[in-house]
C-alpha cells in the first residue's frame, strides 16, 4: 500500500487514480498510524514552498516523514514535494526544508537564457546521470523520454543525488534519489504512459 | 528541449462531446472518456474540455464525466466554460482538472484571476481571450465572441498575467472556423507583451498551419484545435510526424 501524504496542498485525485491504474493500492492520509503502516510514501505538492513547509510542520507530518525515511521506507517527493526534501529553498525568502537530501532550491531564471519563459511548462526530455541508469525508480524509463514539468524553481547543488536532468537553455534537476529517498520535479501522474512507468518503478522499491 | 504542445479541445454538453466525430475503433464517439483516451493515446500533450452546458443538471453530469476522465487519462487536463467564481475553480479542480480556463467570468469579475491564482497558484489559472480586430485594434469579445467588451486585448492580457494568469489561450475570432491558418499577426503581438506560455487557437486547417505557426511565431508554445482533429482530417500522430520533419520539437 502506498500512502499519499495529505497536507492540504495540491490535487491528489490524479495521483491516487494513476497509482490505482497501475494496480497499486493507494490511500490519501495525514494520520500518523496510516503513514507508519504504508509500504511507501509519496509527498505531493503544488504552490509555494513556505506555505507547504509550514503546513507539514503544523500537522507534525515533517517528523513522521523524517522518521520513516530514516527507517528506510521508500519516499517519493513530487514537484514541490521533491523540493521539500532538500535543506532549504530561496523562494520569496529562505525556508527550511526536510533536509533529507543535500542541496537547495533556487529560481531557474538566473540559470537559463533571458528569452526562455518562466515557469518552465510543458513536456521535456530526461537525460540520465550515471546513478540514474542504475536507479530502480527509472528502471522502466528510457533516456530521452518526455515528462511533464511545471515549475519556476529547481533543486541545485544536488549532484550527489542527481538521477536525471532536463535541458531548458541550461540543465535543470529532473529526478533525484539516494538510498530510499526519491524525488521528481516533473509530474509522473501527468506524464502519460512514461510517467506511469516511473510510478511503477517506485512502487516496486 | 521543451517541446511544442498539441492540444485537442472537446466541447461537452450534458456530459457528451458535441460535434459529430467519426473515428473507426471508437465505439462511442461522443463519450468524453473514450475520445479523451483516444487523443491521449494518439499523442495529445494536453486535453481541454469546455463545458457548454446551460443547466445545473448538465453541470453535475460534466463533473461526473471529468472524474471519469481524470481516473483514466494521465496527461494535463484543462477545464473551461462557466467558470465565474473561485467556487467554480474548486468544483472542477476537485474532479481532477489541473488547470482552469477563465474567459467571460474574468471580464465580469475583474478580481477572479487574482483571487484564483492566490488560492491555487498561477500554474492553475489560464486566461482565455476571444479577440477580434475592430478599426485596426485587437478587442476582447465576451460570451463566446458575441459581445464587444471594448477592452484592448493586449492591455487585457497583460493585466491578466500581472494578476496571476499562468498561461494565455488566444483565440482569434477573425481566423476561427476559416481553416486558413492561425492568426500569426495577433499571436505575435501577444507574445511581445507577455512572458508566460501562449497557446494559439482558431484557424487550424492542415498540418502546414501548425508548421507556419511555430516557425513564424516562435514564442507560441502550443497549438489548440477542435474540428480538424474531430473530423479526422488530421491525426495528432501524423501532425507530429510532419512537425518533426519540419524541425520542430514535439513529443513523440
Amino acid at each position: 500500500m502506498t500512502v499519499i501524504v495529505d497536507y492540504g496542498v495540491g490535487n491528489l485525485f490524479s495521483l491516487r487514480s494513476s497509482l490505482r491504474f497501475i494496480g497499486e493500492e493507494a490511500a490519501v492520509s495525514r494520520e500518523p498510524e496510516e503513514l507508519r503502516a504504508a509500504d511507501r510514501i509519496i509527498l505531493p505538492g503544488v504552490g509555494a514552498f513556505e506555505d507547504a513547509a509550514r503546513k507539514l510542520r503544523e500537522l507534525e507530518l515533517d517528523k513522521i516523514i523524517i522518521e520513516l525515511s530514516g527507517e528506510g521506507r521508500p519516499l517519493l517527493g513530487i514537484c514541490l514535494g521533491m523540493q521539500l526534501l532538500f535543506e532549504r529553498s530561496f523562494e520569496f525568502g529562505v525556508w527550511e526544508g526536510l533536509g533529507l537530501l543535500p542541496g537547495e532550491v533556487r529560481p531557474i531564471e538566473p540559470v537559463i537564457p533571458p528569452d526562455f519563459k518562466v515557469p518552465h511548462i510543458g513536456w521535456n526530455a530526461l537525460r540520465f546521470s550515471e546513478a540514474g541508469r542504475e536507479s530502480g525508480l527509472l528502471k522502466y524509463t528510457k533516456e530521452g523520454e518526455y515528462v511533464y514539468f511545471v515549475h519556476s524553481y529547481a533543486a541545485m547543488g544536488c549532484e550527489e543525488s542527481l538521477l536525471a536532468d532536463t535541458e531548458y537553455g541550461g540543465f535543470l534537476t529532473a529526478a533525484v534519489g539516494r538510498e530510499n529517498v526519491f524525488g521528481t520535479q516533473f509530474h509522473p501522474e501527468k506524464s502519460g504512459e512514461a510517467g506511469l512507468r516511473i510510478l511503477k518503478g517506485f512502487c516496486e522499491l | 528541449m521543451i517541446t511544442k504542445r498539441i492540444i485537442p479541445c472537446l466541447d461537452v454538453r450534458d456530459g457528451r462531446v458535441v460535434k459529430g466525430v467519426n473515428f473507426e475503433n471508437l465505439s462511442d464517439v461522443s463519450s468524453p472518456v473514450e475520445l479523451g483516451s483516444f487523443y491521449s493515446e494518439s499523442g495529445a500533450d494536453e486535453l481541454v474540455f469546455y463545458d457548454i452546458t446551460a443547466s445545473s443538471e448538465g453541470r453535475r453530469l460534466f463533473s461526473d464525466v471529468l472524474k471519469m476522465v481524470a481516473q483514466r487519462i494521465f496527461i494535463p487536463l484543462t477545464v473551461g466554460g462557466a467558470i465565474n467564481s473561485v467556487d467554480d475553480f474548486d468544483r472542477v479542480l476537485k474532479c481532477g482538472a489541473d488547470k482552469v480556463s477563465v474567459n467571460s467570468g474574468a471580464i465580469a469579475d475583474r478580481s477572479l484571476i487574482y483571487e484564483a491564482a492566490k488560492r491555487y497558484g498561477s500554474q492553475c489559472v489560464v486566461l482565455s481571450a476571444d479577440v477580434k480586430r475592430v478599426d485596426g485594434r485587437f478587442i476582447v469579445f465576451a460570451k463566446g465572441g458575441r459581445v464587444n467588451t471594448g477592452l484592448d486585448a493586449l492591455e487585457w492580457i497583460k493585466k491578466g498575467v500581472v494578476d496571476g494568469a499562468g498561461e494565455i489561450v488566444l483565440n482569434s475570432i477573425d481566423t476561427d472556423g476559416v481553416k486558413r491558418g492561425f492568426d500569426l499577426e495577433m499571436l505575435g503581438a501577444v507574445c511581445e507583451v507577455v512572458k508566460v506560455p501562449v497557446i494559439a487557437s482558431g484557424g487550424a486547417g492542415c498540418a502546414e498551419d501548425f508548421i507556419d505557426l511555430f516557425r513564424t511565431v516562435p514564442g507560441v508554445d502550443a497549438g489548440l484545435a477542435a474540428s480538424i482533429f474531430h473530423f479526422g482530417q488530421l491525426s495528432i500522430g501524423e501532425l507530429k510526424r510532419q512537425l518533426l520533419k519540419a524541425g520542430i520539437a514535439v513529443r513523440v
